[in-house]
């Protein structure tokens, strides 16, 4: 079997996680610990390997609860992982403290779903960036508004924007605020967990539009968390599909849509509707639902809802290696991937 | 057309729903008129606040607080608006069923999901407890929840998102309503139990001749799913007509704006179409037309001059001064499919 060579002269990536591993204690209740019943524990991401390159957009897709948002926040350093390692730059990060940790958490800057909890409802949003750019001082004097304005500029917010109260913008232009939020801090990547989810398709559109255009003009690296595969496949050079908290596919955007290798790839991508009425499913996509993330199945995480598997993916784990344009983990992904 | 030989079983005319004082009504639906045949499923499908769930609240009487509903709806030839609350709830849960936008809120979570199945039973059927639980086991199986039996003692926390879902569609389908009344059945869900609740919505029109009105913001799932949509602009329908008519060749500004939003036959990373501006509050609706603050080709008159829906072909209805503009602008995409 060829091993993927290490990186030799290609770039350096930007982010490389390493075995990545988050796992959570549930809460034991009294009857459990009475009855002796033993710690439950929810694994979330299970031992991920991943570089992120400098510039590309990366996408990631999969299930509620298949451990996307866990994943987002382990880079952005809001929980530290059970096991593994994330280098950024080549550095280690986990474990980072004081200043060097200040850095890192601007640098990699987190956006969330909802920005109404995210933004303060009684600061204009002058003050929101005033704050964030005079916490990490970034500017000092008069030069913070100017960096205000700027920032309203770029995000295309019209001029007045900047003393208003968040209630007095739409869904899209909070969604702006959040994002010029995080530009005011000169992150080198944003990480967008759901971040256009819950907007009106027409909104999402400016949404994606300006985040694209920014990513172009500031070079950003930007990892997209989201379920709109449509939007996914829009915006991402490259996509990552998870399924209980472990990659089973990774490729170049454009080949992974048009032609996923994983049986849950394809299962989750004809899922999706189709926008063309005459080209309805016939049969189910997927059957059964993701399994509780307290046990995961041996061998192929997939194995029991998988149309395809065999004695060997009950037994076997499948490694993640490559197939086609990119990785694929299953062991019969050549066969499954051309059928 | 299948659909234009069934029989009618909701006619809405002209309904009217407003909140506010009477003076200074906010009229969230306006003027809507739509009808739904036996077997058939409408899309409904608009932006957030554009009135669909308002709409749904209206047919089954239950606008609170107060709003005010004028119209007819037709269920069957009865208009339910002058109804009053003990004659309509004979009609609620029984022949016209409910699944709500938040589900998880709908439950009760200190009974259990048997319980509660049980309880609409007892309300809208004579069958005696053997047979309601009989049933309730049926209802949770043909909403495909494994192992049915089984997990009647259970409490709606012990089921997955997904799950309580379908748990709610088996309780709305308990009675074994005429019409379903589905407000975003699936927003909360993934693609897959999408898909899974999709069909068994479907089946269910198709095998027992329910009519559906299935409220969506996704245009994919109306694709997928509806036999009709209607188009909802601030509390107004802006298009009416078959599901391929609509999505393959939207006639209406907003529906076309809408369509090309939506990431398809794009290059990748290049812009998408967004429609410009922001929707309208309702305290902040033109008399003309709802969309035309933020139409690509409105004109003088449309602010001012309120369009009616008219004939765009023999099953589609559309509101708009300016069909032939709109067709121009939005045209060469359109075409080069
Ligand atoms: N702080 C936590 N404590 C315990 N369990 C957690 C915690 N955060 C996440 N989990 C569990 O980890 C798993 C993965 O959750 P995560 O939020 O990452 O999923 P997701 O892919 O983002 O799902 P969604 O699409 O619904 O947002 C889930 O089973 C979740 O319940
Ligand atoms: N009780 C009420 N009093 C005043 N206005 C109301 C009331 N209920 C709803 N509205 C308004 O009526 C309009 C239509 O609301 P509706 O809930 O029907 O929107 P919708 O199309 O279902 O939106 P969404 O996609 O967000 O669910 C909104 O502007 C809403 O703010
Ligand atoms: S390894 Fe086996 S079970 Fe897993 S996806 Fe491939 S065929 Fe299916
Ligand atoms: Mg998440
Ligand atoms: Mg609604």
């Amino acid at each position: 079997m060829t091993m993927p060579m290490p990186m030799q002269a290609g770039p350096i990536p930007l982010l490389s996680l390493c075995a990545l591993s988050m796992r959570f204690e549930k809460r034991r209740s009294l009857s459990d610990t009475l009855a002796r019943r033993p710690q439950q524990v929810v694994s979330a991401v299970n031992d991920v390997d991943l570089d992120v390159m400098p510039g590309e957009t990366l996408g990631i897709v999969g299930e509620s609860g298949c451990g996307k948002s866990t994943l987002a926040r382990l880079i952005a350093g809001l929980h530290r992982p059970t096991a593994g390692d994330i280098l950024f730059e080549g550095k280690s990060v986990v474990g980072l403290k004081g200043a060097r940790r200040r850095a890192y958490n601007r640098r990699v800057q987190m956006m969330f779903q909802d920005p109404y909890t995210s933004l303060n409802p009684r600061m204009t949003v002058r003050d929101t960036l005033r704050e964030a750019i005079t916490v990490h001082r970034m500017r000092d004097g008069a030069a913070i508004d100017r960096r205000v304005d700027e920032l309203l500029d770029l995000v295309r917010l019209p001029e007045g924007a900047a003393d208003k109260y968040p209630h007095e913008f739409s869904g899209g232009q909070r969604q702006r605020i959040g994002i010029a939020r995080a530009l005011s801090l000169e992150p080198t990547c944003l990480v967008a967990d759901e971040l256009v989810s819950a907007l009106d398709v027409s909104i999402q559109a400016q949404v994606v539009n300006l985040l694209i255009e920014l990513q172009d003009e500031l070079g950003l690296t930007v990892l997209f968390v989201a379920h709109d595969l449509r939007l996914v496949r829009h915006v991402s050079h490259r996509v990552a599909v998870i399924y209980l908290g472990a990659i089973v596919e990774i490729g170049p955007s454009e080949a992974l849509f048009s032609k996923p290798m994983h049986p849950y790839s394809k299962g989750l991508l004809a899922a999706a509707p189709s926008l063309d009425p005459s080209a309805r499913r016939r049969a189910p996509a997927l059957v059964g639902e993701l399994p509780s993330p307290l046990a995961i199945p041996p061998g192929c995480p997939f194995h029991v809802r998988c149309p395809h598997a065999t004695e060997r993916c009950r037994r076997e784990k499948p490694a993640l290696r490559p197939v086609g344009a990119g990785m694929t983990a299953c062991h019969f992904a050549e066969t499954i991937g051309d059928a | 057309m299948r659909v234009q030989k069934k029989t009618v079983v909701l006619d809405v005319r002209h309904l009217r729903t407003e909140f506010g004082t009477q003076e200074r009504p906010l009229v969230a639906v306006d003027d809507v008129s739509f009808q739904v045949a036996e077997g058939e499923i409408l899309g409904l499908v608009g932006e957030s606040g554009s009135g669909k769930s308002i709409t749904l609240r209206s047919i089954l009487g239950i606008i609170r607080p107060r709003g005010r509903v004028a119209g007819e709806i037709l269920w069957n030839g009865q208009d339910l608006v002058p109804l009053d609350e003990a004659r309509l709830r004979r009609i609620r849960g029984r022949e016209i069923a409910m699944i709500f936008q938040e589900p998880m809120s709908s439950l009760n979570p200190l009974l259990t999901v048997g319980l509660q199945i049980s309880e609409n039973l007892v309300a809208h059927t004579d069958l005696d407890a053997r047979a309601r639980k009989a049933r309730a086991i049926e209802l949770l199986d043909l909403v495909g929840i494994p192992a049915a039996r089984s997990r009647l003692d259970d409490f709606p926390h012990e089921f997955s998102g997904g799950m309580r879902q379908r748990v709610m569609i088996a309780i709305a389908l308990a009675s074994n309503p005429k019409l379903l009344l589905a407000d975003e059945p699936t927003t909360a869900l993934d693609v897959t139990i999408q898909d899974q609740i999709l069909r068994l919505i479907q089946s269910l029109s198709r095998d027992l001749g329910m009519a559906v009105i299935l409220v969506t913001h996704d245009m994919g799932v109306v694709a997928e799913t509806c036999d009709r949509v209607a188009v909802m602009y601030g509390g107004r329908l802006c298009e009416i007509g078959t599901t391929t008519e609509v999505i393959a060749d939207a006639r209406h500004p907003y529906s076309l704006g809408l369509l090309r939003s939506i990431p398809r036959d794009v290059a990748p990373r290049t812009p998408l179409y967004s429609i410009p501006g922001a929707p309208p509050a309702l305290n902040a609706l033109p008399p003309g037309c709802a969309f035309s603050a933020r139409c690509p080709v409105a004109g003088g008159d449309c602010a001012d001059v309120r369009p009616r829906l008219q004939g765009a072909g023999a099953l589609r209805q559309v509101a708009c001064h300016h069909l032939q503009d709109a067709l121009a602008h939005f045209g060469p995409r359109e075409a080069a499919q």
